[in-house]
């Protein structure tokens, strides 16, 4: 049996039918929701960072601008909502397109560049003298559209697409160059690696599934503000969730995303500062005694991880 | 209007520039993103509330004493943070994800102690003691303190003496820089760390002075932060260290008169825009980050270092 086919029937295949099954059985529906958003936010971050060695810091200003074009579209053109999910896929790669030549930059440039660039976004969607086409700060209300239920398999299709994505670049030439391009650049492209193209469809693709993952968002809860939907936590959250797995595997994410989204639930501080203390110094730890994640705790011992 | 915007614009920029060159310094050296730069800035203005609340005194004298606290903690966190992270696959990336965890650390803690209210000083506390030394020393009258008259426009004191300040505190470091032996060290790590350490340079010893000094110089531009923006929270953090990395961009890396120029650039671009189109005024940052990044990533006095 094929490595992709293998992936694709014991990864993916199951955590897709496990979060199908759970609404009918657990009621806090918006939990499960976020859940599958973060999954699909922490596998964009993998396609991008795992793969290409890019940090995307502002990752949001693609989700964002996703849920900001689903809202648009179905308040000005009165679009079906599946139409405009599809509709903010495309603003989240029109964006990416638009920050492409941000690539030229490396290491900890690119990072902030890319941060910059999400509270540009931000700071363009909230004027206030957008007010007529965003309606600037007030924030948009989609009650035409609200449909939970429709929305929440629309964000499990685009967490199926997703996981196929990381799924192919795990298995395929495609993702062997891009990860050889992270390695080392020059000699990649000795080897006849198109070094800009490759990351350029990486970085798309990773742009096009926020895009998606915020339409989704947007049609689930409806009515949002601008500082909701560009929160840099989406990010943060997104990155630690990876990090915290481990990059450039099919697993890790998925794993940060459960088990630390996870926790973070089942703290519910009531005070929210005891909670960033300990989700600070969680990171912390992380980064200084696990760096590539929990999935190197395996490979460590020379057990192979998909 | 104009001559007034640019003014506030040169004041303001001097300013920014100490905000900015601590940053500079940290990431000169050690190729570490200190994301957690806005932070130490929120605590050195609460070192200033802590001095006018208990001792009653001008703000002034929290200066030297924020600059060697933090001195301390940043060589101590040092020692403790960035070997660890140096030894790590990545660590120019991971040290954003390191000092943005360490950056949430200090936002809590901060608001556990002192709640999430907005603090402010009286602007008028901020220089008491040049009057007071007026008055002692050589008999002058106590005057109102008022606004310094410069091109016939009023500007507030407090912005004045936080320019000066910061003219002080960037003409010491390039004092340090250029004139001291732990400063030539400092730019031989800064040009090539590997070739420092193999000519026989303490890497660890510079880059934790730089460390110290970035940290410190990050407070003491804290401590004018509640006069130049009115008030300080907790969460002051986060604007200020991606402002302070678009004065820094705007400069250059390793050249402390590069970020003084970069601050003034900045200062009177955000004053241009807030006298002339407001409501965008938020924007400016963020898209002058990105297009000096894009047209110009070795900063206006920089060489050409930094492209993929």
């Amino acid at each position: 049996m094929p490595s992709a086919l293998k992936h694709m029937l014991f990864i993916v295949a199951p955590l897709l039918a496990v979060f199908a099954v759970l609404p009918g059985v657990y009621q806090n529906h918006l939990l499960l929701f976020n859940f599958v958003i973060f999954l699909i936010l922490a596998q964009g971050v993998n396609i991008i960072y795992g793969f290409t060695g890019y940090l995307p810091f502002g990752y949001v200003g693609f989700f964002g601008a996703g849920a900001y074009g689903f809202a648009i579209l179905v308040m000005h053109y009165q679009a079906p909502a599946v139409v405009a999910v599809l509709v903010a896929g495309l603003v989240g790669v029109a964006l990416g397109l638009l920050l492409t030549p941000l690539l030229r930059l490396s290491g900890a440039y690119f990072a902030i560049a890319n941060l910059a660039a999400s509270l540009a976004v931000l700071h363009f969607v909230a004027n206030p003298a957008l007010e007529n086409i965003t309606r600037g700060p007030y924030g948009v209300s989609l009650t035409g559209t609200f449909n939970p239920t429709l929305a929440y398999t629309a964000a499990l299709v685009v967490l199926a697409l997703t996981l196929g994505a990381v799924v192919f670049l795990k298995n395929s030439r495609f993702g062997l160059a891009l990860q050889a391009v992270r390695e080392d650049a020059v000699s990649a492209s000795m080897a006849g690696v198109n070094v800009v193209r490759m990351r350029v469809i990486a970085w798309l693709v990773s742009a096009l599934v926020a895009g998606l993952a915020g339409g989704v968002y947007a049609w689930y809860v409806s009515v949002f503000y601008p500082d909701n939907v560009f929160s840099g936590e989406f990010s943060i959250f997104a990155i630690v969730f990876a990090l915290f797995g481990g990059v450039a595997s099919i697993c890790g994410p998925i794993v940060g995303v459960i088990l630390l989204y996870g926790i973070y639930n089942l703290i519910g501080f009531t005070t929210p500062q005891y909670f960033q203390l300990i989700y600070g110094l969680l990171i912390m730890g992380l980064v200084l005694f696990l760096p590539a994640g929990l999935v190197s705790l395996a490979t460590r011992r020379g057990w192979h991880v998909p | 209007m104009l001559i007034y915007a640019l003014v506030a614009g040169v004041l303001f920029g001097l300013y920014f520039s100490l905000v900015g060159i601590g940053l500079n310094l940290v990431f000169g050296v050690m190729r570490i993103v200190n994301l957690a730069h806005g932070d130490f800035l929120m605590l050195g203005a609460f070192v200033a509330f802590g001095v006018v609340t208990l001792a009653g005194i001008d703000p002034l004298f929290a200066v030297p004493l924020a600059f060697v606290i933090f001195l301390m903690v940043g060589v101590l966190l040092y020692w403790v943070l960035v070997p660890r992270l140096q030894g790590s696959a990545n660590p120019e990336m991971l040290s954003i994800i390191l000092f943005f965890g360490l950056s949430q650390v200090i936002e809590a803690v901060t608001t556990i102690f002192f709640g999430t209210s907005e603090r402010s000083i009286q602007s008028r506390a901020l220089g008491t003691v040049f009057s007071t030394i007026k008055v002692k020393l050589f008999g002058g009258k106590p005057d109102a303190g008022g606004p310094v008259q410069i091109f016939g426009q009023g500007f507030p004191a407090s912005w004045v003496i936080a320019a000066a300040t910061s003219l002080i505190a960037i003409a010491l470091v390039y004092v340090y820089l250029y004139r001291t032996r732990l400063g030539t060290l400092t730019r031989a790590v800064m040009s090539r760390r590997d070739e420092a350490f193999a000519t026989g340079i303490d890497v660890d010893r510079v880059s934790a002075a730089a460390f110290g000094i970035g940290l410190g110089l990050a407070a003491v531009a804290g401590i004018f932060a509640p006069f130049m923006f009115g008030s300080v929270t907790p969460a002051f953090g986060a604007d200020a260290t991606v402002t302070s990395f678009a004065i820094v961009v705007l400069g250059s890396l390793g050249n402390p008169l590069g970020t003084a120029l970069g601050g003034v650039v900045y200062g009177v671009c955000y004053m241009l825009v807030q006298t002339y189109l407001s409501s965008w005024a938020d924007l400016l940052p963020y898209v002058l980050l990105i297009f000096i990044l894009l047209l110009r990533p070795s900063g206006l006095l920089g060489r050409r270092v930094r492209v993929a």
